[in-house]
């Protein structure tokens, strides 16, 4: 177990930093325009663009400034100009609590609800059940974000006053975190709740074709104990790999467009901002920030896998 | 091939009978493919068992029904609603019959929808302050949305097929280098993504050598979208042409003598061909819904050109006094992304060999048990 692990870490240290390369690349050696300009905003003044050009390592090669630059971001001194001088990194932290409760609600109901969904479905597989369940689904996905969450933020929020406006409120006030957080949780969890639903009942399709479940029925048991006890088991594993990756890009400033409809102060809100100010250091280190999320969640997914299935763990060591 | 054989003969008798009466199942144990008659192959099969499926051809309807009616956006603004998707109405006023309406009212609020009351102007109403014809806005965006949607997929598909041939075919240091660039692609949140590459892009659009390509360009989110979800269909692929390698067909062509090219084009991609349909068709809804959120957030479609996102992300801003703004274009989305989807899903069960499968085993041929209380 303990090499299995170390293996993983090795290759996410290695995926990071091709991550981290492809992200300098993007940021660097793609625009067309003067990189320290950009970063200094558009009113800046000329000492201001030589020391952002000096700080970045604008007037190193390549290489130096691959490594000024990473080091600003992994150090935490990434100092956004086109934002009033805050401290990227800091803010992202500060951004953390209410992007993460934004997230674990969202991701309580679209389990609850794929599960659902996709159980049923599975089990009445080409039933109209199924049918009506696989639509519902399909809507579920092909939802834009904004069409639910503004028609739900007009009739919730404003017509009807059942909710209170948009806004975060940090935890130590229950009730007022619960009611405000309540319609960015819908909205963000409808689309991977049509996903899930779908996936599980396709894992569920093909588990059921195996032979043991087929030896499952042969020594009597009962239906619901063979799709509990052994199809819906079985059929887990895609729907952990998706919810390890899903979660790790949402925790990761994913939920962007969610946060800045509803004006949620956390990551994908300050990733909404930086983006109208077209500010090039935040995105970078959310950029980055984001996938090592991505990695590390993978990670964690791949343990759980290792730990349930000791295939995977022998199988993975082995190699 | 041979399983093809087997339910073919059987699908064509019940549909020349009952002309799709029948449900899947009783097809398959009514035939009892004895009478020996081939009924096309797998292309045949799969047209069948979509032309059954009423709901996706519905949907496949509705679709090119937005298709064309963007497609059509010049006809409606120059005969219809006689303005252009930018021009502004500010101080214009309507005249119904005796009534006077100002399109845009001192207070900002533009007008609402007129259906055909003033003529087909202003049929969906005006946008915000600027008193633009919303319906001309939402045809013209269409276009753009449906364009970056279809071409950004079909660039997708295009890397996707080369890569994942080259990497499958080829195995060993190619399939390392590919295989690896894809993954760290993968491990990266799409819309970060995208979002870092449109952002950059936006600023200063995109130049390479002498070419250079304006930030207003459509050509600067399809290109984008093209790019990032390459690798959700490159690996798959790579997948099937792995295990294709090792068929029979594919070493009679290399003891035939066949080049690498001839192989990988004339032999394999033939069998790739129903993943790759599926896996386009549902690229371009997921494209349509990534320009939303990209020209949403300002890293997409840049003005002047707009889009549904840009129309949502305007309309965003008015939402208490003029919902309608936004839940226009955002319903063409749900709407164009729904009717993909459902047609998509019913081309993935008629063409998946895995559905025929599950097909057989409900009706009893191969394994009774296997699919549980249908």
């Amino acid at each position: 177990m303990l090499r299995f692990l170390i293996r993983r870490v090795l290759g996410a240290i290695a995926v990071i930093f091709a991550i981290s390369i492809l992200v300098f690349l993007i940021f660097n050696v793609v625009p067309a325009t003067n990189p320290a300009q950009r970063i200094a905003g558009k009113n800046a003044t000329p000492t201001l663009i030589k020391n952002v050009e000096k700080e970045w390592g604008f007037d190193k090669s390549l290489p130096e400034q691959y490594w000024t630059q990473m080091k600003l971001i992994f150090t935490g001194k990434v100092t956004s100009y086109s934002q009033a001088h805050i401290n990227v990194d800091k803010r992202i932290e500060e951004g953390i609590p209410a992007t993460a409760s934004l997230c674990i609600g969202a991701a309580v109901i679209w389990l609850t609800f794929g599960f659902i969904f996709g159980y049923f479905s599975a089990i009445r597989a080409g039933g109209y059940t199924d049918k009506a369940l696989t639509v519902l689904a399909l809507v579920g996905i092909s939802m834009p974000v904004f069409w639910l969450a503004s028609l739900m933020l007009y009739y919730f929020t404003y017509k009807l006053e059942i909710f209170p406006n948009s806004g975060y409120v940090s935890l130590s006030n229950p009730w007022q975190w619960f009611t405000h957080l309540v319609l960015p949780w819908i909205s963000l969890a409808i689309l991977y709740a049509g996903f899930y639903s779908r996936v599980l009942r396709s894992s569920m399709l093909d588990v059921m074709n195996e032979d043991y479940v087929r030896t499952a029925r042969a020594k009597g048991l009962s239906q619901r104990k063979v799709m509990t006890r052994h199809v819906l088991r079985n059929s887990l594993i895609p729907v952990i790999t998706l919810f390890g990756l899903d979660f790790g890009v949402l925790i990761g400033g994913g939920a962007i467009v969610t946060e800045s409809l509803f004006n949620i102060e956390g990551v994908g809100l300050f990733t909404a901002e930086a983006l109208k100010q077209q500010d090039f250091p935040s995105i970078m280190a959310i950029t980055l920030f984001g996938a090592f999320f991505i990695v590390l969640f993978n990670i964690l997914v791949d343990v759980a896998y290792a730990y349930l299935d000791p295939r995977i763990r022998l199988g993975a060591s082995a190699t | 091939m041979n399983d093809f054989e087997a339910v073919s003969p059987g699908g064509d008798a019940a549909s020349e009978v009952g002309s799709g009466l029948d449900s899947d199942g009783s097809r398959v144990v009514d035939a009892d493919g004895g009478d020996g008659r081939q009924s096309g192959g797998p292309w045949a099969i799969a047209w069948r068992r979509l032309r059954r499926n009423k709901f996706a051809l519905f949907a496949l309807f509705v679709f090119f029904l937005i298709l064309i009616c963007c497609l059509l956006a010049p006809v409606w603004a120059d005969h219809v609603a006689d303005t252009g998707p930018n021009t502004t109405h500010t101080l214009e006023k309507l005249h119904e019959g005796s009534e006077v309406k100002e399109v845009v009212e001192p207070s900002g609020k533009a007008i609402g929808p007129q259906w055909f009351s003033a003529g087909g102007k202003f049929f969906l109403g005006a946008d915000g302050h600027l008193g633009r014809d919303e319906m001309v806005r939402l045809l013209y965006g269409g276009r753009s949305s449906l364009f970056i949607g279809i071409v950004a997929a079909i660039i997708t598909t295009f890397l996707a097929v080369v890569f994942g041939l080259l990497s499958g075919f080829y195995g060993g240091f190619t399939d390392t280098v590919i295989s690896r660039a894809m993954d760290v692609i993968w491990a990266f949140p799409v819309v970060l993504l995208a979002i870092a590459i449109g952002i950059v892009l936006a600023v200063g659009g995109l130049v390479i050598g002498p070419l250079h390509v304006k930030s207003s360009s459509l050509w600067i989110p399809t290109l984008i979208i093209g790019f990032v979800y390459t690798p959700y269909m490159a690996r798959p692929l790579r997948g099937e042409v792995l295990a294709l390698r090792e068929k029979e067909f594919i070493e009679a062509a290399v003891a035939q003598g066949a080049g690498a090219f001839r192989i990988m084009f004339i032999e394999l991609l033939p069998n790739l061909i129903s993943t790759i349909i599926v896996f386009f068709t549902l690229n371009i809804a997921n494209n349509m819904l990534l320009e939303a959120v990209l020209s949403y957030l300002g890293a997409g479609v840049q003005p002047p050109s707009s889009s549904w996102g840009t129309m949502i992300s305007e309309g965003f801003e008015a939402l208490y006094s003029q919902p309608l703004l936004t839940i226009i274009p955002g319903t063409a989305i749900l709407l164009t992304v729904l009717s993909v989807n459902i047609f998509g899903d019913g081309l993935r069960d008629a063409l998946d060999p895995k559905s025929k499968v599950r097909f057989e085993a409900r009706a009893g041929t191969s394994d009774p048990d296997a699919i549980g209380p249908v």
